[in-house]
């Protein structure tokens, strides 16, 4: 196993006087899809967040062997590519646009002064998320599923060796669930460290390679997808049981009835 | 096929904002050319070509270059500088709905001039008066963003920005009520109705170097508001320093609002309109918008100013006066319109 790229040791984060995250060490190797659960309130976003350096923390966070708090906003926006809920663009801007901002952390603010290497990630982004179509439409007039994508180009078009991405299948369609999570897949494949933060323990069981469990803001269990969501977990944890199968060589986890 | 589409798409879009800029530019140029004409002794443009070059008879010069340049340049530079901080607040904050005239930064501003004023510590030719309408305005446009929070709706911002107006507004009405001399008060309340009238290369020196600092302070931000249409999370995580940026919006916006009324008095509504009839022409994009926004805000400005003098009436109608009653009914056409925003606010 390759050393880790991401690691948090003895991570506290404190909001509006309240303790959110407790005591969490994690270490995280790159090319892997880390899905990271937890039931509502369990501080998974708040995480998400501190790891990219988006709160202030308490503990220390590596990454790729720099200490997190000894990097510059813009060295941290270039090894971090962050996805947050619901996809939001203020402003009817044109989908390229949207997704050039991914090339902001690397010095190009303006889209329509990209350089050759900007315009060929920007591409390469929009095609591995199959929205160059949509290239001159406003995001703004594009369905749900279609904006999700192209905040996903966005997200890819950074091109950093991590990917926070909170929530990315939440109000998709199953079509564009599984699109998601392919993409987000074919980012860590590629090399990248990957981490999603979803309910959808389905989803999270068949395309990640580690979960992290998180209830009342401490990691209760990780590992492998079927190893980390045990029956003790499933029901200590999300107080459900579970149907658990296996199918094409993945788990198989289908939360069935409450405890 | 679609990508190569998509070029073509952008140059075409950027073909548009360059004409769409050049004809303001000329038109711009057109209206000085019209502001330094008209008055009393009416001048053709090309008259005032010849006089600002020091052609033409003495008499036309003078008028030209010492009573109707300074008005004219105070025009241009308070109405762009309006134009542009309403371009900036609307970028920092997302929302078409910004400006410093509805968050009260004007009326702030001309409450700390007036307090200068009848204090007593300074008369309206020394830089007392624009620090203390800077420092006001800062104050307010801070507060307001204190207030209103680091997401806030429309809604919210919208009434703490009545709040601090009308706080401004008693705070100088107070100011008048308590100053013994009715001369003064009878000076104030003219001041305040906003006017380029009578105005020297005195004033000029004292507002332009702030109306400049602001100017350039708004523009040095303008690709971190592009990054601010993804919310302000997603851009501190692209690298903006989101905390930085309001205190230096909030900057900029105080030393040009603050400038500007120190000299004119509250000039409304013109940095809320001017964006508006620009995103037709340039689009949604917050960086492009800011050029174009202060040009068409000098136009306005101009065009207002050209108004009040041609306008036939038996008292001089005050430019800001003109400005607001233009601008308010162009507010409520703008609530009107947002108001399923407004509406979700509430709920």
């Amino acid at each position: 196993m390759s050393a880790a790229f991401l690691t948090a040791q003895h991570l506290d984060v404190r909001l509006a006087g309240r303790a959110v995250l407790n005591d969490i060490s994690l270490s995280l190797v790159s090319g892997h899809l880390v899905a990271l659960v937890g039931p509502n309130g369990a501080g998974k976003t708040t995480l998400l967040r501190a790891l990219a350096g988006l709160l202030p923390s308490d503990g220390a966070i590596h990454v790729g062997g720099a200490a997190l708090a000894s990097l510059s906003l813009r060295e941290r926006a270039r090894r971090f590519a962050y996805l947050p809920q619901g996809h939001i663009v203020h402003w009817p801007l044109p989908a390229r646009d949207i997704v050039a901002l991914g090339r902001y952390p690397h010095g190009a603010t303006d889209p329509a002064r990209l350089s050759a290497k900007d315009s060929d990630a920007v591409l390469r982004a929009m095609r591995a998320t199959d929205v160059v179509e949509f290239s001159d439409r406003r995001v703004t007039e594009l369905s749900g599923g279609e904006r999700s994508r192209v905040a996903l180009a966005r997200v890819l078009a950074v091109e950093a060796p991590v990917i926070l991405a909170d929530e990315p299948t939440a109000s998709l369609d199953p079509r564009y669930q599984l699109d998601v999570m392919k993409t987000l897949r074919a980012a860590a494949d590629q090399g990248g460290l990957v981490i999603v933060v979803t309910h959808d323990l389905g989803l999270a069981a068949r395309f990640a390679d580690h979960l992290l469990v998180l209830s009342q803001g401490r990691l209760v269990a990780e590992g492998a997808p079927a190893a980390a969501l045990s029956e003790q977990v499933m029901a200590d944890v999300f107080r459900v049981s579970a149907y658990r199968a296996e199918f094409e060589r993945a788990a198989v986890i289908v939360p069935w009835a409450e405890i | 096929m679609s990508v190569r589409d998509g070029v073509v798409t952008a140059e075409i879009g950027a073909r548009r904002r360059v004409s769409v800029t050049t004809a303001l530019v000329v038109l711009v140029v057109l209206l000085v050319l019209i502001s330094l004409g008209i008055g009393p002794v009416r001048l053709s443009p090309l008259a005032v070509i010849e006089a600002l070059f020091g052609g033409g008879s003495d008499v036309s010069q003078v008028i030209v270059r010492e009573i109707r340049l300074p008005r004219t340049i105070l025009g241009v530079a308070i109405g762009a500088i309006l134009g542009l901080s309403g371009a900036a607040l609307q970028g920092l904050l997302r929302n078409p709905l910004a400006s410093p005239s509805l968050f009260g930064a004007p009326q702030s501003a001309a409450f700390g001039a007036v307090l200068v004023i009848a204090l007593g510590l300074a008369d309206v030719r020394s830089y007392a008066l624009p620090v203390a309408a800077i420092a006001m305005a800062f104050a307010s446009v801070f507060v307001l963003l204190a207030i209103a929070g680091r997401n806030a709706g429309l809604l919210i911002l919208i009434l703490a920005g009545l709040a601090i107006s009308s706080l401004a507004g008693a705070a100088t009405a107070l100011v008048m009520n308590l100053s013994s001399n009715p001369f003064v008060v009878l000076e104030i309340a003219f001041w305040l109705l906003g006017s380029l009238e009578d105005r020297s290369f005195r004033h000029v020196m004292l507002a332009l170097p702030f109306i400049a600092a602001g100017a350039v302070i708004l523009w040095s931000q303008r690709n971190a508001f592009r990054a601010l249409s993804l919310g302000e999370e997603t851009a501190q995580s692209l690298g903006v320093d989101v905390g930085r940026l309001r205190l230096v919006v909030i900057t900029g916006t105080a030393l040009g609002v603050g400038g500007a009324v120190a000299v004119t008095g509250t000039i409304g509504f013109i940095g809320l309109v001017a964006p508006h009839l620009m995103r037709p022409l340039i689009g949604h994009d917050p960086a492009r918008l800011l050029v174009p926004s202060a040009l068409t805000g000098a136009a306005l400005l101009l065009a207002a100013d050209i108004a009040v003098r041609i306008i036939p009436s038996t008292s001089d109608i005050k430019v800001g006066v003109l400005t607001s009653i233009i601008g308010v009914p162009f507010f409520l056409y703008l609530i009107m319109r947002e108001r399923r925003a407004l509406g979700g606010g509430v709920a």
